[in-house]
């Protein structure tokens, strides 16, 4: 059977981002039918029995996330919908925004409604300006619908929605550094517990979720969970867009459902590899902080669970891939380079193990590496490691190793040649 | 006050007023307010961020910390047209690095620098989020997709 298209069901057309387009494919069924006949906690229950899993990068279960909320008390809930796509080889909640900013919108305010929010945040990568004007644009039309603002739909229920802009920082898609960039400060993770559900925006309870997440309840709330839990594999349902660029004849978004062997996303949707005769060397199906899979290991489904087990993360499903011309050790040193540029600081191991990666790595790729270099970059990766407030440390420490254990001998090659084998130092200028 | 001597515009004041009251909290409007700086005045002086530091009733010191912390807000002025070249992973993989030294060449100024003319400025930039455009680049706020050497000649040219 076919697989039809969700996520993506709109972006093909003309004028996609428009409220008019939005409505005639559908848009904002949903919503009525959730105002007009279920409570919040029927959409919370809803979403729940989905078994939808956050598509920003851990895949926690979005229903349990919101069930941490505190009893309803004196002080406001907030949404913050987290809009900082920023994790390399990651573009696909961009396409969204700027293609189907309706279908987001509908899941912010069904995602609203079901965890009695009344204003929610969408915090945007600054370096998405079309992204942003084009959502506040959405925004501006859904008030003047009446599905945004007092009384929605006559339901009585009220939201307003807020675009913030980030400037330019890897670390405020990090939830609690994207909570300090909008209370307008520096973006610095926060020590866990207490979690943003209880202490969040402004002290208040809080929810942060990905755009791609959001655009999966309306589906949920419209056609159920039963249905929902049809797609894809068990533990791991619903459709999901999947990011592929590098080393590839057609880079972009594909929408399928969770589990797809990551061979039909490289050969069938994305083209195959850009050079026939330069085979697959490796790929990170999860974007670049998750870890490396050389081409023997790449017969993977492209899920949760599947990546779990074969050692790396579907992550937010950036995937990048490397042909037989790539140096690993000039991979890892570009990786390396925009972790230390991209560390907020604030952690000793993450702030100066970052330094020593590009540091070492450096030296590898110039030809002047020393035989012990492999073996220090594994130390100064677990000594980073499980040291850190937020995750940014295991996602330097996590390629490191992985590039290192797949590739040793590459990485050997590079001391023993005294310099790289494939020109790169001299090819990244 | 002369306007000569104003750290923002009536105009830019007007809208750090307006910010103000916009989020549930004050504070919230600090990163707005150092946009609407630099879109007045292409980067974001020390001046300016003192003024914004008075509207906000925090320490220039603060404001000083969360300009340096996000790539974006300028602290010196940077070109007319100001190319940001991605240089992450499947940029790289794509020719990024070529694009960059194209541009060097062309613009006969290093990375991080600004031309004499002040016409432009070049700087490698973290990921855009845009790898299906790879290699890609911002000039100001637009996107530019899949550069090679003959559409930055073009676009150097374009560019006045």
């Amino acid at each position: 059977m076919a697989y039809e298209k969700l996520l993506l069901k709109n972006v093909g057309r003309d004028d996609s981002h428009t409220l008019d387009v939005s409505l005639a494919g559908g848009g904002y069924q949903a919503l009525k039918k959730a105002l007009s006949g279920m409570t919040p906690e029927a959409v919370l229950e809803e979403v729940k029995a989905s078994g939808l899993r956050g598509r920003g990068g851990a895949g926690f279960p979005t229903g349990m996330k919101w069930s941490f909320l505190p009893k309803l008390g004196d002080k406001p809930r907030y949404l913050c919908v987290n809009a900082d796509e920023s994790e390399p080889g990651t573009f696909k909640d961009r396409l969204l925004i700027e293609r189907d900013p309706h279908l987001v919108l509908e899941g912010i305010i069904l995602s609203s409604f079901a965890i009695h929010c009344h204003t929610a945040f969408f915090y945007i990568r600054g370096e998405f300006q079309k992204g942003a004007r084009i959502f506040e644009q959405a925004i501006a039309e859904a008030y003047a619908k009446g599905f945004l603002g007092k009384n929605i739909l006559g339901s009585g229920y009220d939201l307003d929605v807020l675009v913030y802009r980030g400037a330019g920082a890897y670390i405020c898609g990090e939830e609690t550094a994207l909570l300090e960039s909008l209370e307008g400060k520096r973006g610095l993770p926060r020590i866990k517990p207490p979690f943003p559900a209880i202490v969040g925006l402004y002290g208040c309870p809080t929810i942060i979720n990905n755009v791609e997440t959001l655009a999966n309840v309306p589906f949920i709330v419209e056609r159920g969970a039963g249905w929902y839990n049809g797609i894809g594999r068990p533990k791991n349902t619903g459709p999901k867009l999947f990011c592929i660029s590098g080393h590839v004849k057609k880079p972009g978004v594909y929408e399928a459902p969770l589990g797809i062997p990551f061979k039909e996303l490289l050969n069938e949707h994305a083209g195959g590899m850009l050079h026939p005769d330069r085979p697959l060397k490796a790929a990170v199906p999860g974007g670049s902080s998750m870890k490396v899979l050389p081409a023997a290991r790449c017969d993977v489904l492209l899920d949760f669970d599947s990546l779990a087990a074969a050692g790396t993360m579907l992550g937010s499903a950036g995937g990048m891939v490397m042909d037989s011309s790539t140096c690993m050790v000039g991979a890892l040193l570009n990786l390396a380079e925009f972790y230390e540029h991209e560390s907020c600081g604030q952690c000793t191991p993450c702030r100066e193990g970052t330094g020593w990666f590009t540091k070492i790595l450096h030296r590898l790729e110039a030809g002047h590496g020393r035989k012990e270099d492999p073996d220090l970059l594994i130390d100064v990766a677990k000594r980073v490691e499980g040291n850190t407030i937020c995750p940014f440390g295991e996602a330097i420490a996590w390629p490191v190793q992985s590039y290192v254990a797949e590739f040793k001998s590459e990485f050997d090659d590079h001391v023993t040649k005294g310099a790289c084998p494939f020109g790169g130092a001299a090819k990244r200028g | 006050m002369s306007t000569a001597t104003r750290a923002v515009s009536v105009e830019t004041e007007k809208k750090i007023d307006a910010l103000l009251t916009k989020y549930p909290r004050k504070s919230s409007a600090l990163l707005p307010a150092l946009y609407a700086v630099q879109e007045e005045h292409g980067w974001v002086p020390e001046e300016a961020q003192d003024f914004v530091a008075g509207k906000l009733g925090v320490s220039p010191a603060f404001v000083a910390g969360v300009v340096s912390f996000y790539t974006m807000f300028h602290r010196k002025p940077v070109g007319r047209h100001h190319f940001q070249i991605c240089r992450t992973l499947s940029c790289m993989l794509r020719g990024s690095h070529e694009v960059m030294a194209r541009l060097e060449q062309k613009l006969g100024i290093a990375r991080g620098a600004v031309t004499p003319d002040g016409r432009f400025s070049l700087q490698f930039v973290e990921c855009l989020g845009a790898c299906d455009t790879a290699p890609c680049a911002q000039v100001n706020d637009d996107d530019v997709p899949l550069l090679d050497a003959a559409k930055v000649d073009e676009l150097l040219a374009r560019l006045k």
